[in-house]
Order: C-alpha cells, then sequence, then structure tokens
C-alpha cells in the first residue's frame, strides 16, 4: 500500500480536482471555479465558525486555484489561522499558502512573523523546521528583520536537532542572500565553519552552501574552513562505495556534497599550508584517476554523479591555474568527453575547454582537439552543442590555426541557426582581421561574410573593412576586382552594395583597364542596384558617382543626367535631394582641378584621432564633438528630414570610434587638413541642419567642401551627422558619483567580475575581459523589486579629455525593465591613449513613478590594458636601469590594510594584469612583474615591485614606466589593493 | 537554484518553486518562454541550455518536464541528479508516481521538495531522512485526523491507468 494513503483526507478538494479535470473548455473552468470561490467566501463569512479541517481544506482549494493561474484576493486570514493550529496538517497547509501567496500587508505580516515566532520557541523541530522553511520560501526583508538574528542562535545552539540545524543553515543563506545587511557577522561564524566537521552528512551539505555565500564577502573570517573542507573532501572521496550508506548514490559516494565542497574551495585560492595542499592535489588526481575507471553501473544516474564531481574538480584545477600537470589531465580527460555518446558529456566538455584554452599552460593541448572540434561543429544535432563548439574554436585560434577556423566558421554560418549568425559574424571577422597575414584573405573573408549573412553584418564590420583598403595600398586593387565580381551576383545584399559603391568609387580606376569593368560597366553595374537599396545606401551611391565623375571623367555626362533627372533632383528625401543638386551643381561649375582636389582619394585613417579634431571638441564641448564623432555612422538622413531638432540637450552618445567590436578601428579620418575655422563651419552646418534646404542658391565652396570630403560613412561629415536617437546627458546632467563609487571601483582593479552596485532596487553586476587595447563589458542591471523601472537608461559619460582617451561604445537597453528582471548591456571599450579617470556610469530611471538617478565609476582603469610581459633577470634589470629618470619613478610606502599573504598578492597582482617574474629579485619574499598598456597610440612599458615587510606589516610598491602620469597612478591604483 | 518547474507535456504547469523574488506577472512570463522551449526540444538534445543568463537543466520523466534553472557557475549533471533524487523520493512516497499523484496530492508534492531543497541548495540528500520526515509528519496528521481517511483512494485508482506511470528509473 502506498505511503500516501495514510492519513489523505481531502475528500472535498479531491471532487473539486477532478471537476477541473473534467472541464471541456476554459470557460467551464472558469465557471466551477468562480462557483467554488464564492462557496469558500460564504463559509468563510458565514455565522458558523468552521472547524480547523474545513479552513484547511478551503485554504487548500485557493490554493489549488491560485496555482492553476488564477488570482486569489481573499483568505490570507484564514492561513493565518492554521499557522497557529496545534494540528500539523493544518499548520503545514497554512504555511504553504503563506509561502506561496505572501503580500506585504503588514498587518498580515505581523501576525505571521508572530506565529511563526511561537513555533521557532517552541522546541518542536517538526514545528521548528516548518516555521524556517517558511522563512526561506519568503525570503522578503521584514522576515530577514524578523528573524535575521535569531537563526544563528539556532543553527550553533548545542541542543539543536540536525534537521533543524539543516533547515536554519538554508534558511540563513535565503536570508543573506536577499539582504546581507540584516545579517550580522559574530562568534557564532566560527561555529559554523566547524559544521564542516559533523557527524551528520545533511547537516555538512547544508552548512556547505551557507559557508560558500558567505565567505565571498568575507573570505578572512572563514579562511579556516579550507582545512576543514580538504580533509572532508579527502575522507569521502577516498571512502569506498558503500562507506556512507543512504549518502552513498549509485555506487557514487556523497555526490552533492563533494561538489559543495570543491565549489566552496574555489573561493579561495590554492591552500599556503603544504600538508593541505597536497591533501587537495591528491583528492584532485584520485577524482581523475576514478574517472579512468570502469563504471560500477551503467545506469546514468552513476555516470551523472561521478562525471558531476569530475567536473567541478576541472573547475577547480581552472581556477587554481597553476599545477600544469593537472591542467593537461583534464585537457586529456575533456577530450575523451568530446566524444562519448552522451550529448551532455559532450556539451559539457566542449564548454570546460573554452576555459581551459586561456590558460598558457593547455592553449596548446586544447588545441590538439581542433578536427574533433570541427567536426562537432558540423555534425551535432543539438544547436546549443554547435554554439558550444563555435566558442571553443573562437577560443583555441591563433595565428597557426586561424585559416582553417575562420573557413570552418564560414562554412558553419551558411547553415547555423538564425539567433547566433550575428555573434559568428563578429567572431568570424575579428579572427580574420586579428591574425591576417596577407590581407586579400581578410577582404575575401569579410565579404563572404556578407554574401552569406549579410543582414547579421553589422556596419562596425564593414566600416572596418573600408578602413583597412583604405589603408593598406597592397590590398586595394585586389579589393575593387573581387567587390566589382561579387557585385555581379544578380542578388547581392545591400551591405555588399555599400562596401562595393565605396571601394570602386575609391579605386575603381585600378580595375579599369580591363575592358570587362570599364568605367562605364562599373557604373551601370553599380546603377542597377540603386533603385533596389535605402535612403542610406543610395546616399552612399550618389557619392560614389560624383567621384566617378572625377575618376572617369568619361561618364560625366551620363551621370549628370542621373544626377539631373526628376527622381533626383525633386527627390522627397532632403539628403537625397540635396546630395543630387549640390553634386550636380559642383560636376558643372568646378573647373577640372578643383574636382580633383576636392574628390581626392581618402587619405589613410590616421592610427590616432587627430589633434585638430580632438581640439574642437575641448572647444566646443561634448555637443559637437560627439555631432562630429556621429558624421561617422550611416549616413540616415530621415532625422534631419523628419525635422527633429538637435537640441544641445540631446546630443548623441560620444561613440568616437564605432569600430568592430572596439577592435584598433581609425577614428574619425582627419578632418579635411583644415585650418579650425573650417571645423566650425562644420558644426554651424550641422545646428542649421534642418534649414539648409536645397534652394538656399550657390552653396559656398566651403561648405561644399565639407559635404564632399569624406563622402564615406567614416566621414565627420556634418549633414550626415545623425541627431541621434540616444539622448544621454552630457557630463554636466549627471550628478556626481556616489561617495561609494571610488570604493566600488578599487574591488574592480584587480579582477574583472562581480556585483559593482546593489542598493534595495537595483543590481548592477559586471562582467568584462580585455585583450591588448581592447575590452568587452557586460552590464547586468537587475531590478530587485515586483515593479518594473521605467525611463530606464544607462549611460556612459567621459568626464573631461577623457574621450580623446577612451573609447566606449555602448548598446542601448530596453527602457522598461520588470520587476525581478535583469537587462544587459554590451560595452565595446578602446583604449586610445594613456588616461587617469575612469568614465562614469549613469543610471536613471523612474522607479514607482519617482525619479532616481545614481552615478558610479564604471570599472575601467588603466591597468585592464595591461598585457602581461615574461623576461628574463638580465633583461629586467637593464630595463630598469633604462627607466632611472626620477619622474618616471613612483614610489608608495604604505600599511597593510588585509592580511599579507604571498598567495593573495601573488593573484592580486596576476589581477593587476603584469606579469610575475620570479628570480629576478634577490629577495625572494619580494614581488617584480612587468607588463606592457597597449593604448591605441602608444604603449607604456612597465615594470613594478612590491616589498613586503611582514614584520611592520608595511609595503613598499616600485613602479617605474615610461610616462610619468602613468607611473603615479598605477602605484596608486595598486597601493589601495593591498 | 533559482527556480524548478514541473510542466505536462501538453505545456499544464504542476508544480512551480521559485526560490528568487519575483513579480507573478514575471513567473508567468518566465514559465510561458521556458515551457515553449524546452517542448520544442527534441528527444536526443542535450538536457542543458543558456537562457538569459541563467543555465536551463531539464529532463523529461513519462509525462512530465522537470526543469530547473540555475546560475553560471552551478553544476549542471548534479542538477540533473537533483531532479532525478527527487523524482525517486516522489516515487517512494507515492509508490511508483505518476502525473496525477502531483496533481491531486500538490501539497505533498511541495512538502516533499521543502525537505530536499531549501532556499535553491540541497539541504537532505538522504532518501531515508527525507522520507522520515515527512512519514513523521504523516503518521502526526494520521493521529489527529478524525475525518475519513481514505476516501481519495478510489479516485486515485481509476485515474493511474490513464496517465503513465513515471518511469523515472527504466528512461
Amino acid at each position: 500500500m502506498p505511503a500516501v494513503s495514510k492519513g489523505d483526507g481531502m475528500r472535498g478538494l479531491a471532487v473539486f480536482i477532478s471537476d477541473i479535470r473534467n472541464c471541456k473548455s476554459k470557460e467551464a473552468e472558469i465557471k466551477r471555479i468562480n462557483k467554488e470561490l464564492a462557496n469558500i467566501r460564504s463559509k468563510f463569512k458565514g455565522d458558523k465558525a468552521l472547524d480547523g479541517y474545513s479552513k484547511k481544506k478551503y485554504v487548500c482549494k485557493l490554493l489549488f486555484i491560485f496555482l492553476l493561474g488564477h488570482d486569489i484576493d481573499f483568505g490570507h486570514m484564514e492561513a493565518v489561522n492554521l499557522l497557529s493550529s496545534n494540528k500539523y496538517t493544518e499548520k503545514q497547509i497554512g504555511y504553504l499558502f503563506i509561502s506561496v501567496l505572501v503580500n506585504s500587508n503588514s498587518e498580515l505580516i505581523r501576525l505571521i512573523n508572530n506565529a511563526i515566532k511561537n513555533d521557532l520557541a517552541s522546541r518542536n523541530p517538526t514545528f521548528m523546521c516548518l516555521a524556517l522553511h517558511c522563512i526561506a520560501n519568503v525570503g522578503s526583508r521584514e522576515m530577514g528583520e524578523a528573524f535575521a538574528a535569531d537563526i544563528p542562535r539556532i543553527l550553533v545552539a548545542g541542543d539543536s536537532m540536525d534537521s533543524v540545524k539543516q533547515s536554519a543553515a538554508l534558511c540563513l543563506l535565503r536570508l543573506y542572500k536577499a539582504s546581507p545587511d540584516l545579517v550580522p557577522m559574530g562568534e557564532w561564524t566560527a561555529r559554523v565553519v566547524h559544521l564542516l566537521n559533523d557527524q551528520h552528512m545533511g547537516v555538512v551539505t547544508a552548512a556547505v552552501s551557507l559557508i560558500t555565500c558567505l565567505c565571498k564577502k568575507n573570505p578572512d573570517d572563514f579562511k579556516t574552513c579550507i582545512s576543514l573542507a580538504v580533509s572532508r573532501l579527502s575522507r569521502i572521496v577516498s571512502s569506498a562505495s558503500t562507506d556512507l550508506q543512504d549518502y552513498t548514490y549509485y555506487f557514487v559516494p556523497a555526490p552533492w556534497l563533494s561538489v559543495k565542497l570543491l565549489r566552496l574551495l574555489q573561493c579561495y585560492p590554492p591552500p599556503e599550508d603544504a600538508a593541505v595542499k597536497g591533501r587537495l592535489v591528491e583528492c584532485l588526481e584520485t577524482v581523475l584517476n576514478k574517472a579512468q575507471e570502469p563504471p560500477k553501473s551503467k545506469k546514468v544516474q552513476h555516470s551523472n554523479a561521478k562525471n558531476a564531481i569530475l567536473f567541478e574538480t576541472i573547475s577547480l584545477i581552472i581556477h587554481y591555474d597553476s599545477e600544469p600537470n593537472l591542467l593537461v589531465r583534464a585537457c586529456n580527460q575533456l577530450g575523451q568527453f568530446l566524444q562519448h555518446r552522451e550529448t551532455n558529456l559532450r556539451y559539457l566538455a566542449l564548454e570546460s575547454m573554452c576555459t581551459l584554452a586561456s590558460s598558457e599552460f593547455s592553449h596548446e593541448a586544447v588545441k590538439t582537439h581542433i578536427d574533433t572540434v570541427i567536426n562537432a561543429l558540423k555534425t551535432e544535432r543539438d544547436v546549443s552543442v554547435r554554439q558550444r563548439a563555435a566558442d571553443l574554436l573562437y577560443a583555441m585560434c591563433d595565428r597557426s590555426n586561424a585559416k582553417q577556423i575562420v573557413s570552418e566558421m564560414l562554412r558553419y554560418l551558411e547553415t547555423a541557426d538564425y539567433a547566433i549568425r550575428e555573434e559568428i559574424v563578429l567572431k568570424v571577422a575579428i579572427l580574420a582581421e586579428k591574425y591576417a597575414v596577407d590581407y586579400s584573405w581578410y577582404v575575401d573573408t569579410i565579404l563572404n561574410l556578407i554574401r552569406i549573412a549579410g543582414d547579421y553584418v553589422s556596419e562596425e564590420v564593414w566600416y572596418r573593412v573600408l578602413q583597412i583598403v583604405t589603408n593598406r595600398d597592397d590590398v586595394q586593387g585586389y579589393a575593387a576586382k573581387t567587390v566589382f565580381e561579387a557585385l555581379q551576383a544578380p542578388a547581392c545584399h545591400e551591405n555588399m552594395v555599400k562596401v562595393g559603391g565605396y571601394i570602386l568609387g575609391e579605386f575603381g580606376n585600378l580595375i579599369a583597364g580591363d575592358p570587362r569593368s570599364s568605367p562605364p560597366v562599373q557604373f551601370s553595374l553599380l546603377h542597377s542596384k540603386f533603385h533596389l537599396c535605402s535612403v542610406a545606401t543610395r546616399a552612399l551611391l550618389l557619392s560614389t558617382y560624383i567621384k566617378f565623375i572625377n575618376l572617369f571623367p568619361e561618364t560625366k555626362a551620363t551621370i549628370q543626367g542621373v544626377l539631373r533627372a526628376g527622381s533626383q533632383l525633386r527627390n522627397a528625401d532632403v539628403e537625397l535631394q540635396q546630395r543630387a543638386v549640390e553634386y550636380l551643381t559642383l560636376s558643372s561649375v568646378a573647373s577640372t582641378d578643383v574636382l580633383a582636389t576636392v574628390l581626392e582619394e581618402m587619405p589613410p585613417f590616421p592610427e590616432r584621432e587627430s589633434s585638430i579634431l580632438a581640439k574642437l571638441k575641448r572647444k566646443k564641448g561634448p555637443g559637437a564633438g560627439s555631432a562630429l564623432d556621429d558624421g561617422r555612422r550611416e549616413p540616415s538622413s530621415h532625422d534631419i528630414n523628419g525635422g527633429v531638432e538637435p537640441t544641445p540637450s540631446t546630443v548623441s552618445t560620444p561613440s568616437p570610434s564605432a569600430d568592430l567590436l572596439g577592435l584598433r578601428a581609425a577614428p574619425p579620418p582627419a578632418a579635411p587638413p583644415a585650418p579650425s575655422g573650417a571645423g566650425n563651419l562644420l558644426v554651424d552646418v550641422f545646428s542649421d541642419g534642418p534649414a539648409a534646404q536645397p534652394s538656399l542658391g550657390p552653396t559656398p565652396e566651403e561648405a561644399f567642401l565639407s559635404e564632399l570630403e569624406p563622402p564615406a560613412p567614416e566621414s565627420p561629415m556634418a549633414l550626415l551627422a545623425d541627431p541621434a536617437p540616444a539622448a544621454d546627458p552630457g557630463p554636466e546632467d549627471i550628478g556626481p558619483p556616489i561617495p561609494e563609487a571610488d570604493e566600488l571601483l578599487n574591488k574592480f582593479v584587480c579582477r574583472n567580475n562581480g556585483v559593482l552596485f546593489e542598493n534595495q532596487l537595483l543590481q548592477i553586476g559586471v562582467k568584462s575581459e580585455f585583450r591588448q587595447n581592447l575590452g568587452r563589458m557586460y552590464l547586468f542591471y537587475g531590478n530587485k523589486t515586483s515593479v518594473q523601472f521605467q525611463n530606464f537608461s544607462p549611460t556612459v559619460v567621459h568626464p573631461g579629455d577623457l574621450q580623446t582617451q577612451l573609447a566606449v561604445q555602448t548598446k542601448r537597453v530596453a527602457s522598461q525593465v520588470d520587476g525581478g528582471a535583469q537587462v544587459q548591456q554590451v560595452l565595446n571599450i578602446e583604449c586610445l591613449r594613456d588616461f587617469l579617470t575612469p568614465p562614469l556610469l549613469s543610471v536613471r530611471f523612474r522607479y514607482g513613478g519617482a525619479p532616481q538617478s545614481l552615478t558610479l565609476k564604471l570599472p575601467v582603469t588603466i591597468n585592464k590594458f595591461f598585457q602581461p610581459t615574461e623576461m628574463a633577470a638580465q633583461d629586467f634589470f637593464q630595463r630598469w636601469k633604462q627607466l632611472s629618470l626620477p619622474q618616471q619613478e613612483a614610489q608608495k610606502i604604505f600599511k597593510a590594510n588585509h592580511p599579507m599573504d604571498a598567495e593573495v598578492t601573488k593573484a592580486k597582482l596576476l589581477g593587476f594584469g603584469s606579469a610575475l617574474l620570479d628570480n629576478v629579485d634577490p629577495n625572494p619574499e619580494n614581488f617584480v612583474g612587468a607588463g606592457i598598456i597597449q593604448t591605441k597610440a602608444l604603449q607604456v612599458g612597465c615594470l613594478l615591485r612590491l616589498e613586503p615587510n611582514a614584520q611592520a606589516q608595511m609595503y613598499r610598491l616600485t613602479l617605474r614606466t615610461s610616462k610619468e602620469p602613468v607611473s603615479r597612478h598605477l602605484c596608486d591604483l595598486l597601493a589601495q589593493q593591498f | 537554484m533559482q527556480f524548478m518547474l514541473l510542466f505536462s507535456r501538453q505545456g499544464k504547469l504542476r508544480l512551480q518553486k521559485w526560490y528568487v523574488p519575483l513579480s507573478d506577472k514575471e513567473k508567468k512570463k518566465i514559465t510561458r518562454e521556458l515551457v515553449q522551449t524546452v517542448l520544442a526540444r527534441k528527444p536526443k538534445m542535450c538536457s542543458f541550455l543558456e537562457w538569459r543568463d541563467l543555465k536551463i537543466v531539464y529532463k523529461r520523466y513519462a509525462s512530465l518536464y522537470f526543469c530547473c534553472a540555475i546560475e553560471d557557475q552551478d553544476n549542471e549533471l548534479i542538477t540533473l541528479e537533483i531532479i532525478h533524487r527527487y523524482v525517486e523520493l516522489l516515487d517512494k512516497y507515492f509508490g511508483s508516481v505518476c502525473e496525477l499523484d502531483i496533481i491531486f496530492n500538490f501539497e505533498k508534492a511541495y512538502f516533499i521538495l521543502d525537505e530536499f531543497l531549501l532556499g535553491g541548495e540541497v539541504q537532505e540528500t538522504s532518501k531515508k531522512n527525507v522520507l522520515k520526515a515527512i512519514e513523521q509528519a504523516d503518521l502526526l496528521q494520521e493521529k489527529t485526523e478524525h475525518v475519513s481517511a481514505r476516501v481519495s483512494l478510489g479516485v486515485r485508482k481509476r485515474t493511474r491507468i490513464c496517465a503513465g506511470v513515471l518511469t523515472c528509473i527504466k528512461m
């Protein structure tokens, strides 16, 4: 007889559920529910007092109705009454109802808390557990306020039953997660750590979760847990499959506890104590060895439990990243899984290998699996597995295998799922550029991208190919020929027309010698696409045409005819109309010399931003600067056309280089090397935008100049400037950073991920990665309330000169954030030159009608662009001596703010970004590091030395770099970390 | 773990447990989205998927899908076995459990879950200990319960036939 029949007795409930199940339609169901609700309401309101059983039954029915997805607006009081019943089942149902349907009615909360308090004090373990479960299930701040102080006591009390301890530990964990400020640390914390030694495995299982969470914020207070966790783990790992009785799961001893212990250890660097470390390494080796043993059972549960421990072990090995032997073993183990018949294991192996690829010890070992991974990309039937394979290929790519990987990814793109195409496109574009030795390969790759997945090629990608072609004359002829061929396809993507139009306008002459691509052929090929294209592309093509008149005088008559046609000259679109009018006039008034000067080939994109432009921006404030920057964007003339007034308060996001994921893109091409007077003119034309009608008559030649000089998307051309949808506040509109901003920033100097900010409403998490002078940051904005945030707008602002030093490109996020939801914002960051102050992140939104605003410092500091450099002692000293000018050195002597722990220091210095050099300093206690700060404009070599003095609890930090402010700044940043 | 959902092949939600504070609206939205996503997946596909910034781990037992959302650093395989252990607990308690047991005794399904997982973390992995806690409660219940005990049996017997037994171990 099934156990369930024991005391299972709510007949009315069973009948009601049956009725609902028998309803033929949604309407019938609603009707039946309404009938029941009316019945219950009348029972609750009736004169006759209900007995406990009926109350329980009706409350349970209400719960059922709610869980079906209907609203319930009464019955709370009856449920609260059940809490104080001394019958277990009534109490239990009462608690369940409260857990599921809690609302913050203050009157009720008081009553509920009262009932909980009574049960916690009852000394009846079953009642205590029920109360603790309820607190854990609700987990609200009110509950935290009422109980956070009591629960630690229950948890460590000598006379608490094991089951109560377990519930108390996890209950406390939930409260701590919800409102950490409410849980007071105290002497109980030491006793919690000792629960790791508890005889009852269930107590240990619950306690580890709590400790793992607490130690993240207070690592030093919980440090003793390392050795306890290691010895516990070691006992489990070495136990026979039957030793742990009911805690053995399909012949695997305590898999859940093992995984949790391994996770706990990942909160810390490798143990310092050699004995502990030795024991741990032994454990890790045992797990790796066991993976090779034949399975003790054929059940999937056995292999899952065993492999869960194995994967967690590998995570720990990767986390330590210090045992080359274990890393390589881990890699080999994962390699076996790559061809396992279980899809789950293949998926996890691909995922785990991605992290291994970034470790210097295992990168080469990962690379040996390239063929298997490529095969996975081709043959896996599950898109999520293919996605993992693509990620891994990207992670393992380097100069040696780039061609192979890029071509495989391109092939995959043809059949890739729509959801991941854009990502693949970006990855291919990045790899192709990064590892290009031969630029014709690069051009082919990008054109292939456009051909295969044109819709997913963002403008950054095709801007970039134009920049590279413009800057490299060895590839221009090839590019012209290739785009010409590509354009011959009957249906080619609009992005191809853009790239083709631009390249032929610049370099069409290089292929004009061939009669198959003579000027008239080129022109008619482009013009055959013209009518199919959007306004933006057509505007670009008109610029190409005027350039053709200069390049190929024989096409002048034809092109003038096109420009003169009513469809151009009287085009409804102002931008097109103006271009047609101006170009037509230009081609008829200007002499060939003037034409040749005005329409000269684009100069190479400078490697750094033109100083004239930068000066202009400073003079004009952020508004002018960004207007110019935005000239680089796709000319989206309809904004002007639509008469959107570019008022000073709605200037666009300063995005000085909308480059491909922040890849070393050229900034706005040097404005025509014109005096700053012309620069002013650009701005003036811009602000008069809507008024600049073609009917102005003969436009002054300077205006032509500004219109024509940079006829490309990358131009700082005022008329093409996009008055910009993003109405970002200028720096002057945002408030000062919050007082804790510096402290929060400091937390991120040596690490890239974590929670940047948290208050009762909002949590902001950060994940970022940096490579050379580029970075990508993900900001996660979590709405902690249950109310939607409105007008949510996070923006990045560059105070002062910063925008000439750092380019941050932001993607906009939805302006509404639902309660409990999280939105993600991606930032592409490029370091243009060294900088001292971080950009500001301003977050504004309306919460319940009240405007909220918050300014933080974005955790981007100069050391993020550090590239570690390994060097021998001799080289180090030689360079050290070279940097001996007094202003190149910065030194600080300061007191230690944290315990002086060599491993922690090491981890911090590595996190800071420099390489750590062993055997350089004669004193082994000292740390010596070297690195190069990569910015687009320049590289700053950097040497550092940190001398701890354990006795005095002091440090001396010395920095030498080739730039004085950098030395001082790095020194300040780093000194705050110890 | 952030939440756990049980739903049928027809997309009907049978159990929902949330370990993070969310509004009812958001819960409904998540449920709708996930049920759709998971039901659309083919049988041989892997049990994990990325969803928003969470990882979803799911497994089908007969007519029911068990679906957990875990965080980035959580272990997928052990979560799969959390699901399995929960199914085993239900199975042991109800005696070869079927979807109908969970429908008609939904409160029991919640109670068992609370003994096993609390605040999204595993509290007790021993099958014996979890069931002991529940059975103690049942004994308490029997002692205090005056009203007819076995009435619902008829309903259960009748309906078991039409629902597949949750063949958790055979699958």
